[in-house]
C-alpha cells in the first residue's frame, strides 16, 4: 500500500485537517469556534426561558441556533470547508445531510399523516374504555 | 446459568428441522474432518481464514452466498410443495413451522444469499478494476465478512437450536413484540442481522472509500468501468440505509429485552413506526442489491458486443439518480395503512419516476448490443434472459407504485410474483452473470459452458413456470403465506408454481455439476493469458488468478474501456522492454476477523438465550482482540522486486505466445 | 509486446477539446483513513437521525405520564453542555499538539478532555438515576423510551469515545506519534467533534423544546 501512497497530494484533504497555519492560528480557530459555541449555546437557553420573545417563535428560534451551532462547529472544529481540497468530504457531507432530511422530514411528515387518518392504537384502546 | 437455553430447545418432536438439521451438522463435521485429516488446516487458516486479499475475502463471500443459496432454496422447494398439496388439508407441513419457513426464506435469500453474492463480486472486481492493489482498509474487509457469516451462522442455529421468527422477514410488530412471539426466533432474527448489518456496514464503507481515494493514475471518475460506479452508488446507499436498519432493529429489541414502548400497543407506542423506519432502510437495501447486478449486466453486455458501453454518461447518471430518488419512495410498501391521498399520491409519482433512470439502462444495453458483433456465452445469455424477466418485473412494479392499483394487489401473491420477478431475474441473474464471466478471473480456469446454458435455460424456464402462475393467483385474490387454502380456482396455477420449482432445482443440479466438472477438467479450460473473454476494463489486464499484487505496475489509464484502448495500442506498436519491477508492500494477513466474529457468534447466542455472562464474556473478548490489533507494530510485508517480476514474466510469456499464434493464424 | 501495456496510453474515446485534469493516483493513507472514518461519521450519525425522527414522532405520548417539561432540569443540562464543548475545544488542543508531536502537551489535553467526558457521563448517569427513581424510567411511556434511548445512545457514544481515548493516550506513552497513532488520533478527534454535533441537536430538540413545550 505504502508505495501507492507515496506520492504527495496537494489537491485532497483529509476530513479535519486544516489546510494551512501555525500553531497559533490554528489555537485562534479553536478559541474562536469555542466562543462562538458557548455564545449560541447562552443564546438558545436564554430563548428557551425568556418571555420576552414573541412565544410561536421560540421554538423556531431554537432549531435555527441549534442549525447555525452545528455548522460553527463543522468549520471550526472539524473544518470542513468549500475549498477543492475538501470537495470529496463536503460532498459526503452533503449526501449525510439528505439523507437525514429525508428520513426525518420524511418521517415526521408520514407518521402525522397516519396519525391523522387512523388513530394509533394506544389512543383507540383509550376511547374503547 | 444457561438462561432461556435448555434441552427442550432442540425440537426432538419435530422431524424436518431436526433431520434437516442433523443432515447439515453430519456434513459440516463431515467437511470438517475432513480438512483436520487431511492437513489442509495450516493451509485453510494462511491463505484464506486469516486472509485480508480482497480477491480471497471476495469469494469466500460468494462462497457462503451460494451456500446459503441452497438453505433458501430448499426452504422455498417445501413451501411450493406445502402450496400444492395443501388444498382442503393441513399439508405437510404445520402452521408454526410453515411460518418459520417463510420468514427464514426470505431473510436468507436477502441478507445471506444477495447481499454477499453482490458484495463478494464486488470485492474481488473493484479494486482489479481501479488498478490498484487493495481496497482501503484490508483488515476490516476481512471483519465484515466474517460478522456476515457469523449471521448467517446464527440464523442457522436456529435450525436446531430453538427456532426461527415466524413473523416474515421483516418481523411487523406487535406480532414480533414479546406479547405476542414470545420465543427466541424473534431474538434469532433481530441478532444475526444486527451482527451481520455491522459487517454490512463496514464493506459499504470500505468500497465507497476505496472507489473515491484509491484509483490507478488518470482512472478519473468519468473513465471508471460502469461495475466501479454501481458499487460505489451502492454502497453509498449501504452507509445510508444500514444505520437505519440498525436503529430500528436496536429499538425492537430495546421493547422486547428491557420493556420499552416503541412500538407496542400500550403506553403510547406507534407500530407504525416500525414500518415507516423498516422500508426507510427497506426500499434503499432493493438498489443495494440491483445496482451493482447494473454494473455486472453493462460489463458483460459491452465485453460480449464487442463495443464501448452506449451512453455511458447517462448511464452514470442513471445510477445515482437511482442511487438518490430511491430514498423517497419508501411508504410505497405501505400504501394501504392509513396514509391519505397525497402522501400515497406523492410516493406513487416517486416510485414511477424511480423507473425512467431504469429504462434509460435498459435502452443503453440494447444500443450496446445493436450494431454489435454478439457472442452468446453464459454472461451473456444470463444478461438477455435478464433484460427480458426485468422488464416484466419493472412493469408490475409500476402497475403496483399506482396507489388505487395497490389496494388491490397489496400483499397478494401478484406481489410476491413481482419481487421474485425483479429480485430473481435482476439480482440473482445478475449474480450469476457475474460469476460465470469473472470466475476465470479468480481460478484462472472457465466454467464449463455448455452446462452453464442447460443451468441458464433451467433458470429462466423454471423461473417463469414458477412465478407467472402466482401473479394469477395474485389476481385470483390468494394472499401471501397462507399455509393452506379451500379456493378451487388458485389449485392449478399453485400446482404449476410447484413444477416450475422442480426446474430450478434442475438448474441448481446443472450448476453444481458444471462447477464440479469445470474443476475436475480445470487443465482444458485453463485460461493463461488473464483475458478469456476479450475483455475491455482492467482486471482482464493482469494474469488469472491475479498474484496477490493484482499489478506488478499500477496502470496508467488515459480513457475509458483502459484495457481495450492498451490492446489496440500494443497491436499497433509492440513494444519489448520490461517494465522497471519495484518491491511491493502488502498487508499482512491477520486473524482479526475471525476471532472477531467468534467472539460475536458467543456473544450474540448469549444475548438470544438471555445467558448474561456470556454476554460480557464475548463483549471483553471482542474489545481485547480490538486492541490487540491495534497494538501491533507491522502490518505490512514486503515483496522484492525480483519475485514480482518472476511472477510477471509468466504472464506476459503467455501474452505474448498468445498474440502470435493470433497472428501466424491470420 | 504486453510488456508495455502497462505504460502505453489508449486516450481514443476521450473527449477531444476536453482537458481533462488526471487523477494522479491512490490518495495517502492519512486521507483514506480518515475519509474512511468520516463516511463511517455519516452513517452514525443517519443512525442518530432515526432516533430523532422516532423522538419527534412519539415526543407527546406520555401515556398519562410526566411529560418532558415537568422532569428536565436544564441547568444541569446546560453544565452538560459545557463540559461537552470545552471537551471538543481540549480535544482540538490535543490534535495540534499531536501534529507538532508534543508529548506532554497531548496527554495534558488528551486527560483534561477525558475529564470533561467524565463529568458530562456523570450528570447524565445522575440524571437517568434521578428520572428511574421518580418512576419515569424508560419503562413508563413511548416518550421516555424516546427519550432514554436516543439521549443513552449518544451517552454510549461518549463512554466509547472515553475508552478510545484512554487507549490513544496508552499507545501514545507506548508507541510516540507514528503515522498509525496519528491517524487513529485525527479519526478519534473527528469522533468526538461529531459527537459534539449530535449533542447540539440532542439538547436543543430534547431538552428545550421539550421543556418550552
Amino acid at each position: 500500500m505504502s508505495d501507492q501512497s507515496s506520492e504527495l497530494h496537494q489537491v485532497d484533504l483529509a476530513p479535519g485537517e486544516e489546510s494551512e497555519g501555525g500553531i497559533g492560528i490554528r489555537v485562534v480557530g479553536y478559541v474562536a469556534g469555542l466562543g462562538l459555541a458557548l455564545l449560541l449555546t447562552a443564546t438558545s437557553f436564554f430563548v428557551a426561558g425568556t418571555d420576552l420573545v414573541w412565544q410561536p417563535s421560540i421554538p423556531v428560534a431554537i432549531v435555527v441556533l441549534a442549525i447555525a451551532q452545528m455548522g460553527v462547529h463543522v468549520v471550526f472544529f472539524l473544518h470542513i470547508t468549500t475549498g477543492p481540497d475538501n470537495t470529496n468530504n463536503v460532498m459526503a457531507l452533503f449526501f449525510g445531510i439528505l439523507v437525514i432530511v429525508l428520513v426525518i422530514g420524511g418521517s415526521l411528515w408520514i407518521m402525522e399523516n397516519l396519525n391523522h387518518n387512523m388513530m394509533p392504537m394506544n389512543q383507540i384502546m383509550q376511547m374503547q374504555q | 446459568m444457561f438462561g432461556k437455553l435448555s434441552w427442550a430447545a432442540v425440537p426432538i418432536d419435530q422431524p424436518i428441522p431436526l433431520i434437516a438439521g442433523a443432515v447439515v451438522l453430519v456434513a459440516i463435521l463431515a467437511v470438517v474432518i475432513w480438512v483436520v485429516v487431511a492437513g489442509h488446516l495450516p493451509y485453510l487458516w494462511r491463505e484464506w481464514i486469516t486472509s485480508v486479499d480482497h480477491k480471497r475475502i471476495g469469494v469466500m463471500y460468494v462462497l457462503l452466498a451460494s451456500v446459503m443459496l441452497l438453505r433458501g432454496f430448499s426452504d422455498a422447494i417445501m413451501m411450493r410443495a406445502q402450496q400444492a398439496v395443501a388444498f382442503h388439508s393441513q399439508g405437510f407441513l404445520p402452521p408454526e413451522h410453515y411460518n418459520q419457513i417463510f420468514s427464514a426464506h426470505g431473510t436468507i435469500m436477502i441478507f445471506f444469499v444477495a447481499m454477499p453474492f453482490v458484495i463478494g463480486l464486488m470485492n474481488l472486481v473493484v479494486p482489479l478494476q481501479l488498478g490498484v492493489r487493495d481496497v482501503a482498509f484490508p483488515t476490516l474487509n476481512s471483519v465484515g465478512f466474517w460478522l456476515t457469516a457469523t449471521g448467517a451462522l446464527l440464523v442457522n442455529i436456529s435450525l436446531v437450536v430453538g427456532e426461527f421468527a415466524r413473523t416474515g422477514w421483516l418481523p411487523y410488530p406487535p406480532l414480533s413484540e414479546l406479547t405476542y412471539s414470545p420465543g427466541v426466533g424473534v431474538d434469532y432474527y433481530l441478532w444475526s442481522l444486527e451482527i451481520s448489518g455491522v459487517g454490512t456496514l463496514v464493506a459499504g464503507i470500505n468500497l465507497v472509500t476505496t472507489v473515491l481515494k484509491i484509483r490507478t493514475r488518470g482512472m478519473n471518475y468519468l473513465r471508471m468501468p460502469m461495475f466501479c460506479w454501481t458499487t460505489l452508488a451502492s454502497n453509498l446507499l449501504i452507509i445510508a440505509a444500514f444505520p437505519i436498519l440498525t436503529a430500528t432493529l436496536a429499538m425492537l429489541i430495546l421493547d422486547r429485552y428491557l420493556g420499552f414502548h416503541f412500538f407496542t400497543n400500550e403506553a403510547g407506542g406507534n407500530v407504525m413506526m416500525f414500518m415507516n423506519l423498516i422500508w426507510a432502510w427497506g426500499h434503499p437495501e432493493v438498489y443495494i442489491l440491483v445496482l451493482p447486478a447494473f454494473g455486472i449486466f453493462s460489463e458483460v453486455v459491452s465485453t460480449f458486443s464487442g463495443k464501448p458501453l452506449f451512453g455511458y454518461r447517462s448511464m452514470v447518471l442513471a445510477t445515482m439518480a437511482i442511487c438518490i430518488i430511491s430514498f423517497m419512495v419508501w411508504l410505497h410498501h405501505f400504501f394501504t395503512m392509513g396514509a391519505g391521498p397525497n402522501v400515497n399520491a406523492i410516493f406513487g409519482i416517486a416510485s414511477m419516476i424511480i423507473a425512467v433512470p431504469t429504462g434509460v439502462k435498459i435502452y443503453n444495453w440494447l444500443f450496446t448490443m445493436y450494431g454489435g458483433r454478439i457472442r452468446f456465452a453464459t454472461p451473456m445469455m444470463w444478461s438477455i434472459g435478464f433484460m427480458v424477466t426485468f422488464i416484466i418485473g419493472g412493469l408490475t412494479g409500476v402497475l403496483v407504485a399506482v396507489p388505487p392499483a395497490d389496494f388491490l394487489l397489496h400483499n397478494s401473491l401478484f406481489l410476491v410474483a413481482h419481487f421474485h420477478n425483479v429480485i430473481i431475474g435482476g439480482v440473482l441473474f445478475g449474480a450469476f452473470a457475474g460469476y460465470t464471466y469473472w470466475f476465470p478471473k479468480a481460478f484462472g480456469f472457465r466454467l464449463h459452458e455448455g452446462l452453464g446454458k442447460a443451468a441458464f435455460w433451467c433458470w429462466l424456464i423454471g423461473f417463469y413456470v414458477a412465478f407467472m402462475p402466482l401473479y394469477a393467483a395474485g389476481f385470483l385474490g390468494m394472499t401471501r403465506r397462507m399455509q393452506h387454502y379451500d379456493v378451487p380456482e388458485w389449485r392449478p396455477w399453485l400446482m404449476i408454481a410447484g413444477a416450475g420449482a422442480v426446474i430450478i432445482l434442475a438448474g441448481i443440479i446443472f450448476q453444481i455439476a458444471q462447477l464440479v466438472y469445470s474443476i475436475r477438467h480445470r487443465e482444458e479450460l485453463r485460461d493463461r493469458t488473464g483475458d478469456p473473454w476479450d475483455g475491455r476494463s482492467l482486471e482482464w489486464a493482469t494474469a488469472s488468478p491475479p498474484p496477490v499484487f493484482n499489478f506488478a505496475v499500477l496502470p496508467h489509464v488515459a480513457g475509458e474501456d483502459a484495457y481495450w484502448a492498451m490492446k489496440a495500442k500494443a497491436k499497433e506498436q509492440p513494444r519489448h522492454e520490461e517494465p522497471d519491477y519495484k518491491p511491493i508492500e502488502l498487508p499482512r494477513n491477520s486473524p482479526t476477523g475471525f476471532v472477531c466474529a467468534f467472539f460475536a457468534t458467543i456473544m450474540g447466542f448469549a444475548l438470544i438465550w438471555h445467558i448474561w455472562w456470556m454476554v460480557i464474556a464475548g463483549f471483553i473478548g471482542a474489545f481485547a482482540t480490538f486492541v490487540a490489533f491495534a497494538w501491533r507494530d507491522h502490518d505490512e510485508y514486503e515483496i522484492p522486486a525480483d519475485e514480482v517480476a518472476r511472477v510477471d514474466r509468466v504472464n506476459l510469456a503467455e501474452r505474448r505466445n498468445l498474440v502470435t499464434a493470433a497472428e501466424s493464424v491470420r | 509486446m504486453m510488456t508495455t501495456l502497462t505504460m502505453t496510453q489508449g486516450g481514443e474515446r476521450d473527449h477531444p477539446g476536453l482537458k481533462v485534469a488526471e487523477h494522479d493516483g491512490p490518495a495517502p493513507k492519512r486521507i483514506v483513513t480518515a475519509y474512511g472514518f468520516w463516511i463511517f461519521l455519516l452513517s452514525d450519525m443517519v443512525m442518530f437521525s432515526c432516533f430523532f425522527a422516532t423522538f419527534a414522532v412519539l415526543s407527546k405520548q406520555t401515556a398519562g405520564g410526566p411529560s418532558g417539561a415537568e422532569l428536565f432540569d436544564l441547568k444541569s443540562v446546560a453544565i452538560e453542555t459545557v463540559c461537552l464543548l470545552l471537551s471538543s475545544f481540549t480535544c482540538g488542543m490535543a490534535s495540534i499538539a499531536a501534529d507538532v508531536r508534543n508529548r506532554f502537551w497531548f496527554q495534558l489535553a488528551m486527560a483534561v478532555t477525558c475529564l470533561l467526558g467524565v463529568a458530562f457521563l456523570f450528570i447524565e448517569v445522575r440524571e437517568f438515576a434521578n428520572l428511574v427513581a421518580r418512576d419515569a424510567g424508560p419503562t413508563r411511556s413511548a416518550f421516555l423510551s424516546a427519550f432514554f434511548t436516543l439521549v443513552g445512545c449518544h451517552g454510549l457514544h461518549v463512554s466509547a469515545g472515553i475508552l478510545w481515548l484512554l487507549t490513544m493516550m496508552a499507545q501514545v506513552v507506548a508507541k510516540g506519534f507514528r503515522a498509525d497513532i496519528q491517524r487513529r488520533i485525527i479519526c478519534f478527534a473527528l469522533f468526538w467533534h461529531a459527537l459534539d454535533i449530535i449533542w447540539v441537536a440532542v439538547f436543543s430538540v430534547v431538552y428545550l423544546l421539550g421543556s418550552a413545550a
